[in-house]
């Protein structure tokens, strides 16, 4: 243990502990920009400077380890002063255009400058002096360089999490910029589209490209049924941008808002997640029926799941020649689309081309997903429009809508029931639950031999996790199985998926099936979901999401009636001709760059 | 003033030796040895910092690590410095020989050189002499190689982490310390990273030993040093000078009659004007220099001489942290605009503030020191920078 000062109280703290967190402990309040649980120190905002007694310089709080006997002030003259400079130096190279600033009481930058900086500045707006780009090619995002401090906060996000570096950081000096390979539009470049840099943006200088407009003329247009899905991660994390506290569970009063706001239709992602373990879970059967008995040498395994739209395009960027491995299944998203405009529009007697499908989604790279040119099966735009978890949370706020007050209420029929298999997609680790919950029993007649159907293994934070089953009791059509260990592999956040697939590529990874879910914590950590974001906060999510599991009826996905009633109606048998056309989709090569 | 030595030329960086003999010598002895040596010597860092020498030999090696680096910042980057060049342009040797030395004393085996982009034109001749100097120390017995890095052109390359950084393949950007090269320096290994200059220097320490090396220069500011000389003299280029003279002292032999103000170490050093010549010592008790020596005449405007340095730190900041990057851009905008009249002259006050909470807050030495060119240029022709 460490022993030191922070404003003449004494603590104690483990070596290697930084002074910032050593000042958390005492309770002292020291302002940070730069600094982000999930990210390495950087150590660049200098925001965070306090005086440490002896010695020459004002030292970073949160880059300075702590040593024996510092004697450290937070507060002093000297302190405030470098402080007060350092925030107005910022507000001096960012666009201050608050008020019209998408992020506006929302913004880091702005937080301090409430603290520090109000009144007039002495320094000069140097905004101005450089030329400055706003990259809205993305369909996911807009890079507004006018308003980037360079914290780097998305520069390490984008390596170290995701192992992408798309946004690197360019120039030096006056022209330095966070900018991409060779200054390409973000469109054109390795982006997955992610959105973890925008979840970690503390300005405006990244924020999802918004489609409230659209949906809000959407909702106003009388000739248009307007369908909305919500996808299983938004409902445990809505309510942390209406006031709750992370890992609170909205759905019901979420469905509530959805119809108060004007949807047609309020249905439900965890539907088509159902879907997806049928359509997955017998893929899956079926390539290792092809290459354990029929010896196939054109079938791959393992086969990674293709629900995160974030990890499809990292793989098409990063490991085209693994394209085949994926399963040709379309996301929960794009499988509810092309149902919405041709079940769902023949069963409710709908013309299809009236019909506008909205989804609600943890995700940006889900706005990219929509738009991919493969996702018009159903003769139009599958999903006309995507929008985030916090963008939802600002309709709810201009509709007036008092969250709080609201009383629950159930989603529309058809296509709104589901089980508690659909629920835990939004986990890292829970398609592989569901899938297994299926598979099994479609094999061995029998559940998976896990308490309660919780399978613990697939479970929990570690970056990535293995997990093997035994499958023994076969029934007649699968006995090609019986006794064959199951392997399976979860992967969540790029760098981990990366680190699986150096495995994969070296030989070293003798799994059957791999999830990879792009960002960390999977869906409850995505890139649309509500800022801030930490581990403790995505760990809430996640144990309402479980929860939210343990109180649905059904648990299993082949169980959920309306899906069982989808294939009697409509697409015959799981892989059929009809679920091959609709449901599933193929991926292409993208530049490495 | 009992510091003041008066002005002496010597000839020790550039003298010819046998480094076989040298190296020998060094070979025969214990790293604790080799390292009381240079403590007992006083050496201080030549590259302009002046942190000891042989205190840093000894926290790296104390380092437990079993790999180790030497590195010598060949990086001569700061403006109106040019001495290493021709150090390493005419005695490559000792420079590689004081690298040996340092690997004998911290226990590395590796050795690299990181030598400025721009003198790239030097490495077909550096590399031959290295090649014969392998073969030298192959035959005393040091387990030691020296490889070279080229760098790029930034400045911000010349700080001893963003070097590091550079080497690795990485953007050249300074870390956070701690932890110091001597803990986790390039590859993350214990390293000591010394200017070739002062590399130099430990040859010629242990060859004629720390008691001798002590008669020259002041309790502060042991040794000689070579000067780069620009600017307004009739003689400019290299001089190896005793330490401890007067900046009036160095005037009188190098000014032109009319020298109105020294620039002692580089955009990043300070201002000495004429009425501060006599008083002010040129070292560590006084103003510490890496070797630029600018001598700026009464036809020189001040204010061009302050635009063109903060215009290049605004340049060669590498925008990092917050303090240096904005910082730098600010004064340099703010001088144009008290000069244009566009702001009140007192706005120059509200800048000095601004370069002092640069010095204290600034990630590294880069925009630590721009406030020192600054402050001594604003102090002392303020009329110059308004008018």
């Amino acid at each position: 243990m460490v022993n030191l000062n922070i404003n003449d109280q004494f603590v104690s703290v483990p070596e290697g502990t930084t002074v910032l967190a050593a000042a958390q402990k005492l309770k002292i309040n020291i302002p940070t920009l730069c600094n982000h649980p999930d990210l390495c120190v950087a150590g660049n905002c200098r925001v965070c400077v306090v005086e440490q007694k002896g010695a020459r310089t004002l030292i970073a709080a949160c880059a300075t380890p702590v040593s024996e006997g510092m004697d450290i002030h937070t507060n002093t003259l000297k302190v405030r002063n470098a402080r007060k400079h350092i925030v107005e130096l910022l507000l001096s190279e960012h666009k201050s255009d608050c008020t019209k600033c998408y992020k506006n009481t929302k913004c880091e930058l702005q937080a301090l400058a409430n603290e520090f900086a109000f009144g007039d500045t002495i320094f000069l707006d140097i905004v101005e002096d450089h030329p400055y780009s706003i990259d809205i090619s993305s369909p996911a995002f807009i890079k507004d360089d006018s308003k980037c401090i360079r914290c780097q906060r998305c520069v390490r996000t984008c390596s170290e999490l995701q192992y992408i570096s798309a946004i690197t950081v360019a120039n030096k000096g006056s022209h330095q910029k966070i900018s991409s390979f060779h200054d390409r539009p973000m469109s054109h470049v390795v982006c997955t589209a992610c959105g973890q840099c925008v979840t970690r943006c503390p300005t405006g200088a990244l924020v999802e490209k918004t489609s409230i407009d659209q949906v809000w003329d959407a909702i106003y247009d009388a000739d248009k049924h307007v369908v909305v899905q919500t996808a299983p991660a938004v409902r445990v994390a809505l309510g942390e941008d209406l006031g709750y506290d992370p890992g609170e569970r909205v759905t019901g009063k979420m469905v509530t808002a959805l119809k108060q706001l004007g949807f047609d239709s309020v249905l439900d992602t965890d539907f088509s997640a159902d879907l997806t373990i049928m359509e997955e879970g017998t893929e899956l059967l079926t390539r290792l029926k092809k290459v354990l008995v029929d010896g196939d040498k054109k079938t791959r395994i393992p086969m990674f799941t293709s629900c995160s739209p974030g990890w499809i395009k990292f793989v098409e960027h990063k490991y085209p020649e693994y394209l085949s491995n994926l399963s040709t299944c379309k996301s929960p998203q794009q499988m509810f689309g092309a149902l919405a405009k041709t079940y769902f529009a023949k069963k409710r007697k709908l013309d299809p081309s009236k019909i506008v499908s909205v989804s609600v989604m943890p995700c940006t790279a889900k706005k990219f997903e929509a738009d991919r040119p493969e996702m018009r099966a159903s003769g139009y735009k599958d999903i006309d429009f995507v929008i985030t978890t916090r963008e939802l949370a600002v309709m709810i706020k201009q509709a007036g809508i008092d969250f709080r007050v609201l009383k629950p209420s159930q989603y529309d029929s058809i296509m709104g029931d589901s089980t508690g298999a659909g629920v835990i997609f939004g986990a890292t680790g829970g398609v592989m639950e569901a899938a297994l919950r299926t598979a099994y029993e479609i094999v061995t007649g029998k559940e998976v031999p896990f308490n309660n159907l919780n399978i613990t293994p697939v479970r929990g934070m570690d970056g990535i996790k293995e997990a093997k089953i035994k499958i023994e009791g076969c029934t007649d059509e699968w006995k090609f199985l019986e006794g064959v260990e199951l392997k399976v592999a979860i992967a969540h956040g790029l760098t981990n998926a990366n680190n699986i697939m150096k495995l994969v590529k070296k030989g070293k990874a003798s799994y059957h099936f791999i999830e990879i879910m792009a960002c960390p914590g999977g869906c409850i950590g995505g890139g649309g979901q509500p800022i801030p974001t930490s581990m403790e906060i995505r760990e809430n999510r996640i144990k309402a999401i479980y929860s939210e599991d343990e109180h649905m009826a059904l648990r299993k996905s082949h169980e959920n009636p309306e899906i069982i009633a989808l294939y009697k109606d409509f697409l015959g048998k799981p892989n059929s001709l009809k679920a091959h056309e609709l449901l599933h989709t193929h991926y292409v090569e993208r530049e490495h760059y | 003033m009992e510091n003041i030595k008066g002005l002496t030329k010597v000839d020790l960086i550039f003298e010819k030796i046998s480094p076989k003999e040298v190296l020998t010598k060094a070979y025969s002895m214990k790293s604790e040895e080799i390292i009381q040596q240079i403590l007992d010597s006083g050496l201080k860092g030549r590259g302009g910092a002046g942190f000891p020498t042989g205190l840093k030999w000894k926290y790296a090696a104390a380092g437990k690590d079993s790999e180790k680096y030497i590195v010598c910042n060949a990086d001569e980057g700061e403006p109106g410095t040019f001495k290493d060049r021709e150090i390493l342009d005419r005695v490559s040797y000792k420079v590689y020989g004081g690298m040996a030395i340092a690997s004998r004393a911290i226990g590395a085996k590796k050795g690299i050189v990181y030598l400025r982009g721009e003198y790239r034109f030097l490495l077909p001749q550096l590399m031959k002499e290295l090649e014969s100097f392998h073969n030298m120390i192959d035959e005393i017995g040091y387990d030691f190689r020296i490889r070279y890095c080229m760098g790029s052109g930034a400045y911000i390359c010349g700080e001893e982490s963003a070097l590091f950084e550079s080497i690795q393949g990485d953007r050249g950007e300074p870390r956070n310390k701690p932890p110091y090269p001597t803990t986790s320096g390039v590859f993350y290994k214990p390293t000591s990273i010394n200017n070739v200059e002062t590399l130099v220097t430990v040859v010629m320490i242990i060859k004629h030993g720390a008691e001798k090396y002590n008669l020259l220069g002041t309790k502060d500011s042991r040794g000689s040093k070579v000067f780069s000389i620009s600017g307004d003299t009739p003689t400019p280029g290299i001089f190896e000078l005793e330490l401890g003279m007067t900046v009036q002292q160095f005037v009188n032999e190098f000014g032109d009659g009319d020298t109105k103000a020294v620039q002692v170490g580089g955009a990043s050093g300070f201002c000495v004007p004429r009425k501060k010549f006599n008083e002010t010592i040129i070292g560590f008790e006084g103003v510490p220099t890496g070797g630029s020596m600018k001598l700026f005449n009464s036809s020189r405007s001040m204010y061009n001489v302050l635009h063109n340095y903060l215009d290049f730190f605004a340049e060669e900041s590498c925008g990092q942290c917050t303090p240096c990057r904005v910082g730098c851009q600010q004064l340099l905008k703010g001088v144009e605009k008290v000069k244009k009249g566009d702001v009140k002259s007192t706005y120059l006050n509200e800048l000095v503030k601004l370069a002092d909470t640069m010095k204290v807050a600034s990630k590294c030495g880069l925009g630590q020191s721009v406030g020192n060119a600054f402050r001594t240029i604003v102090e002392n022709f303020r009329e110059e920078i308004i008018y």
